[in-house]
């Protein structure tokens, strides 16, 4: 496995607090800017980064991020551009941990083993591919184990225990807690439902657990991260993103600073919450 | 001909992961897993269980209006002066298309289940008639995801739906299309899991609905067999259906595909042309990939992003079509062919004088291969078309290309 995705967790760990993991779409709403957005991140607060794919039909995914996927692609964003955005980051980061997220079949059709080998080659650190359920496993899930990428699975409050240790089985870097059903950018349940459920998966693995989906204010992640090994925000960067843009879609002084911004803020949230739970 | 993996049979498929070859699986998210693993052992049960089979033929019968006749087209015959040309008139079912067959398979099931709530996608709207038409008559809320274009060139059956009680939303996310319908109601489903059943319309989806869809649909084929046997003393030569995501096609060539003598053709929709991007040929002009929860031919462009797909019918404008098609296309089973707007149109107004049918534009496509393959067989060779819907719902389509006010 790479070493960074393991080597960040412990050292948080030992820090005593939860990770932040921010989500964007790599290419929204251009290359540039896209890159300049990444680059900013770790500075502002990020510890793990997931790096969206775009896809033309993001099945579960809510308004916010189909439509930043759709910039992005109109922006001209291939699979090849956003490996090579990974690359292009890892010039300047060599640290922090890379994910990319998105769906399966731009992935099959740039072929599986050659995508391993130019993701690797980037520095990628993980995959998050939201239609590849362990039942699928053999598509990539083990090829990428192979090769030393970390498949990180979504376990969902519809996975009881029954399903669990299926879903846990071939998952490595961290597990992805999905704190509801349904898509992207919905309402965030009560925190201590969710910390119910962090500690049941905390029961079957010794793996981190993130908590995601819904997340979009530094009082919220400061609560999840009281149970949560890491916060995932994705919807609320998106979102800000968009808020940014030209009336036709292009990027602003704002675009970059907004999301440094925000994201100063949410680290502020992930950074008291061991404070604030112990309190 | 390559050899089916199934044991001297090509009806075995799919295998217990969904699989035909290649084509099939379950690429759905991990919150969808469980719904699809219940439907599964739901329907496995349900399809050996002597009381549901029963309650299907009875509203097959006396709800559906099953079997639907098999009619001989003289005068189409006539006119072309080859093979004889059978109908299998599915265009005379309740609701007018052969989409009302899985409707009723699905609902029971749902039924079965304890779900409380239906939702569809629908493009023509044919699907969505039907689903919103059996949730009526079992008293559930139906919610139809159809494509904000769709619903604008549709509008009659927006208000059929509307009329049988049922909720449609339109989706302008994406293109606004089928395929953008499908993806909100898997949005739907992913967030409604616990009292929700998704009523898929065609033969395509994640497993088990591919295999599901088919079983529901091959009473097309069964009655269509028996029928043929019993006019003609053997069976057809040429099975012919129009494929979108092909429940049509698929119904009626399952029970032939163990009879060799039986060739097979699934028309797709040739749009204006293969040479652009406006036509719907998923197989004869696209390739294998992943999307609505299966791998399947898809148009798609060279870093997977979906197509955009065209054609003068609603009902064949999906990019994809269902993975046994796939499969019966990659081991020679099944033989796929496009045929153009223009094309459909034409035959579309030869059935109409000549027979009195008003055909829709989808089984016109079928109705085309027809028109170019029966002049060169032998008068002692059958054809088996499947109607599969009646055409009132395209009467303003077609008037509007003909340049007439209605």
């Amino acid at each position: 496995m790479t070493a960074r995705m393991d080597r960040r967790f412990s050292a948080l760990a030992a820090e005593g607090r939860p990770a932040l993991v921010t989500y964007f779409m790599g290419g929204d709403p251009d290359y540039a800017s896209s890159l300049a957005i990444m680059k900013a991140l770790p500075t502002a607060g990020a510890d793990v980064i997931e790096l969206g794919m775009p896809f033309s039909d993001p099945m579960a995914d809510g308004p916010a991020i189909q439509v930043a996927g759709q910039r992005s692609l109109k922006g001209g964003q291939t699979l090849a551009k956003t490996i090579q955005m990974a690359r292009d980051f890892r010039l300047e980061d060599a640290d922090t941990p890379i994910v990319l997220m998105g769906y399966y079949n731009p992935i099959y059709i740039y072929g599986v083993d050659r995508f391993l080998e130019d993701a690797l080659e980037a520095g990628i650190d993980g995959l998050i591919v939201v239609d590849l359920p362990p039942e699928m496993d053999d598509e990539l899930c083990i090829p990428a184990l192979r090769r030393g990428i970390n498949f990180i699975r979504l376990a969902t409050p519809t996975t009881d225990a029954k399903r669990l240790p299926t879903v846990l089985e071939n998952t490595s870097g961290f597990v992805y807690y999905v704190s509801m059903n349904g898509i992207t950018g919905s309402a965030l349940p009560d925190p201590s439902v969710i910390g119910g459920a962090v500690r049941h998966i905390k029961d079957h693995t010794t793996l981190p657990v993130c908590v995601g989906f819904g997340v979009k204010t530094a009082e919220q992640a400061r609560a999840i991260g009281a149970s949560a090994d890491g916060v995932v925000v994705g919807s609320a960067i998106v979102n800000q993103i968009a808020s940014s843009l030209t009336a036709d879609g292009a990027a602003t002084e704002a675009t970059v600073a907004g999301v440094e911004a925000l994201v100063r803020s949410l680290a502020s949230g992930v950074r008291g919450a061991r404070v604030a739970a112990a309190e | 001909m390559n050899q089916s993996p199934y044991l001297n049979s090509f009806r075995g498929g799919p295998d217990e992961d969904g699989r035909f070859g290649i084509y099939g699986g379950r690429f759905v998210a991990e919150t969808l897993m469980p719904l699809i693993l219940e439907l599964q052992e739901k329907w496995d049960e349900a399809k050996t269980d002597p009381e549901f089979q029963k309650e299907l033929g009875h509203l097959g019968t006396h709800y559906i209006g099953r079997p639907s006749p098999l009619y001989f087209a003289e005068r189409l015959t006539e006119h072309l002066g080859g093979a004889k040309i059978y109908f299998k008139r599915e265009e005379l079912n309740h609701t007018g298309s052969h989409k009302i067959n899985n409707c009723i398979g699905q609902i029971l099931l749902a039924k079965r289940m304890g779900k409380t709530r239906i939702i569809a996608e629908t493009g023509a709207g044919q699907h969505g008639v039907a689903s919103a038409t059996v949730a009526a008559r079992f008293g559930l809320p139906c919610v139809v995801y159809m494509g904000a274009t769709d619903v604008e060139r549709q509008a009659p059956n927006v208000f059929r739906m509307k009329l049988l009680g049922a909720e449609v939303k339109p989706v302008t996310a994406g293109s606004g299309t089928l395929k953008d319908a499908m993806n909100e109601a898997l949005r739907d489903w992913v967030t409604n899991v616990d009292d929700t059943y998704y009523l898929i319309g065609t033969a395509a989806g994640p497993h088990p609905y591919p295999e599901m869809v088919r079983d529901f649909q091959a009473v097309i084929g069964r009655e269509a067999r028996e029928q043929i046997l019993q006019a003609e003393g053997r069976l057809p030569d040429l099975v012919i259906a129009a494929v979108g995501g092909g429940s049509n096609a698929i119904g009626i060539f399952h029970p032939f595909l163990d009879d060799k003598g039986v060739k097979m053709v699934g028309v797709e929709a040739g749009g204006k042309g293969l040479d652009g991007d406006e036509h719907c040929a998923s197989i004869t002009a696209g390739s294998p990939g992943v999307l609505h929860g299966n791998r399947t031919y898809l148009l798609q462009d060279g870093d997977g992003q979906i197509k955009e797909g065209h054609s003068i019918s609603a009902g064949l404008d999906y990019p994809g079509i269902g993975p046994e098609h796939s499969w019966l296309n990659d081991v020679g089973r099944a033989e796929y062919v496009p045929i153009m707007d223009h094309e459909a149109l034409e035959a579309f107004q030869l059935l109409t004088r000549i027979e009195g049918i008003i055909p829709a534009l989808e089984p016109s496509h079928a109705l085309a291969e027809v028109i170019k393959r029966a002049p060169g067989m032998g008068k002692d060779e059958i054809i088996l078309m499947n109607l599969s819907g009646r055409g009132d719902k395209d009467i303003f389509t077609v008037g509007k290309i003909l340049g007439m006010e209605l």
